[in-house]
């Protein structure tokens, strides 16, 4: 082993050996007054050039591999997100996708995705799937013969986003079947929205009079018309009155589509 | 050194855990503990990535500043589960939704850093490796056992599936509404830290 060199503060003389001496022989200061030099070859790793250095080279190398990955893998992710679309829209009308290739069963049950204006009218047959909350989109699908209409819905929960699609009967009224999920809602409580046992108590349930949305998710154990009304998830208050406002806000875009 | 490997692997798991004696990673332990399930998937992705982290700032360890060491170690994890969670959106999409809550939660646990700070800046990549496998099972076990309390006697499941069965119900039992709230992890967590103590009674203090 090498041995180390330590320099006495006090007057500079410079030690060899395994360990300080106990006291300078020059000036008489105590071991206590010894530092170590260190013999290494190459860099100082703790020079103010060398951490500035570092720290450059480092982030700059990090933002290189991020903006990589990144760009690499967008079309994978957004051919991925579009898929996981289709299946959220079969999930509101009861089909379960893992059956088969969510793209192929999406052709075959969804017949328009068309766009409408808040007077109802429709003004584009299709390409409503690539449209965001800006345009009022409605799906058309045929199941066993029966027309549906799925309608997007977008809000707000406890944390994030919370957004669905609510599948209708033909008579543009009675829920067929829901398909809610969140961004980031509490597990075991808000995040409860998901399971299909909470999006199963909208099943036949009615969307509105005639004037304005009656369907509503209210506390648990509130229910008191039951024709509007689905029991809240107990705990996660928040995120059900969100699902409640977004069935409201959004559903409410859709009243002079839906009485037509 | 075959020994020395085997006490870094299996003391995190049993006498040094890092959540009941080091008190790492509560705050994560709070949060995903409502269910077994995401319990079980925050404690593989937490294992996953100490291992890997450890292993890359153990082989940076001789170049790191001293000054800014903890921000490099923030940047490796953050830029290593940033890469992980862009893969897995873009191979195995219904992995990342179901992770992607856990995503900052991973980053800013205290395990991370404190096994990079402690061990891994002194020590080998593969002992390190070792390290980090042993403190993220050890974390794992600890929320699976909070994760399987707080779901049998909050929700009366267990991974999604009743197993109380209904004529408890019908006897007049309520599922535990206050199992689902987050202060009662730290009360299991509490008891868990308890029993580990009265049975190792080199933990206590004097």
């Amino acid at each position: 082993m090498a041995t180390k060199k330590f320099r006495c503060k006090v007057c500079g003389y410079v030690h060899e050996g395994d360990k300080a001496p106990d006291v300078c022989p020059v000036c008489g200061a105590p071991a206590s007054e010894f530092e170590e030099i260190s013999d290494k070859k190459g860099f100082d790793t703790n020079s103010n050039n060398y951490t500035l250095i570092y720290a450059t080279v480092l982030v700059i190398i990090v933002a290189l591999v991020l903006a990589l990955t990144s760009s690499l893998l967008k079309s994978f992710q957004e051919e991925n997100v579009r898929l996981d679309k289709k299946k959220q829209i079969l999930s509101s009308l009861k089909i379960d996708a893992k059956a088969g290739d969510p793209a192929t069963l999406y052709e075959q049950y969804i017949k328009n995705d068309m766009i409408i204006d808040a007077e109802g009218n429709v003004i584009a047959e299709n390409g409503g799937f690539d449209k965001g909350s800006e345009a009022l989109v409605v799906y058309v699908a045929e199941v066993d013969g029966q027309t549906k209409y799925v309608i997007p819905v977008y809000g707000a929960g406890l944390w994030g986003a919370i957004w669905g699609y609510v599948s209708l009967n033909d008579d543009k009224n009675t829920v067929y079947g829901t398909y809610f999920s969140h961004a980031s809602e509490t597990p075991g409580l808000g995040a409860e929205i998901a399971t299909s046992d909470f999006q199963q108590k909208f099943e036949s349930k009615k969307v509105s009079d005639g004037n304005e949305v009656k369907l509503s998710v209210v506390k648990n154990g509130k229910v008191q018309n039951p024709e509007y009304e689905v029991d809240g998830i107990s705990g996660g208050t928040i995120t059900s009155t969100g699902v409640s406002n977004m069935l409201h806000g959004v559903l409410g875009q859709y009243t002079k589509f839906l009485n037509k | 050194m075959a020994k020395k490997n085997k006490e870094t692997f299996l003391n995190p798991i049993g006498i040094n855990n890092p959540v009941t004696v080091q008190v790492l990673g509560i705050c994560s332990a709070l949060a995903v503990t409502a269910k077994l399930e995401p319990a079980i998937v925050m404690g593989i992705s937490v294992t996953i990535i100490v291992a890997f982290a450890n292993v890359i700032i153990s082989l940076m360890r001789n170049t790191i500043p001293n000054r800014i060491r903890i921000i490099v170690q923030l940047v490796v994890v953050a830029a290593l589960v940033t890469v992980v969670s862009e893969v897995l959106k873009a191979f195995a999409y219904d992995v990342s939704v179901q992770l992607s809550v856990y995503v900052g939660l991973i980053i800013t646990n205290c395990i991370l850093m404190g096994r990079l700070e402690a061990f891994a800046m002194q020590n080998g990549p593969w002992e390190s490796f070792l390290d980090g496998v042993g403190n993220g099972l050890g974390y794992a076990k600890i929320l699976v056992i909070v994760g399987f309390v707080r779901e049998l006697l909050g929700s009366g499941t267990l991974l999604g599936f009743k197993v109380l069965p209904q004529c408890f119900y019908e006897a007049g039992y309520l599922n535990n509404g206050l199992m689902l709230m987050p202060p009662m992890a730290l009360i299991i967590l509490a008891c868990i830290i308890w029993v580990q103590r009265s049975r190792n009674k080199d933990l206590q203090e004097k």
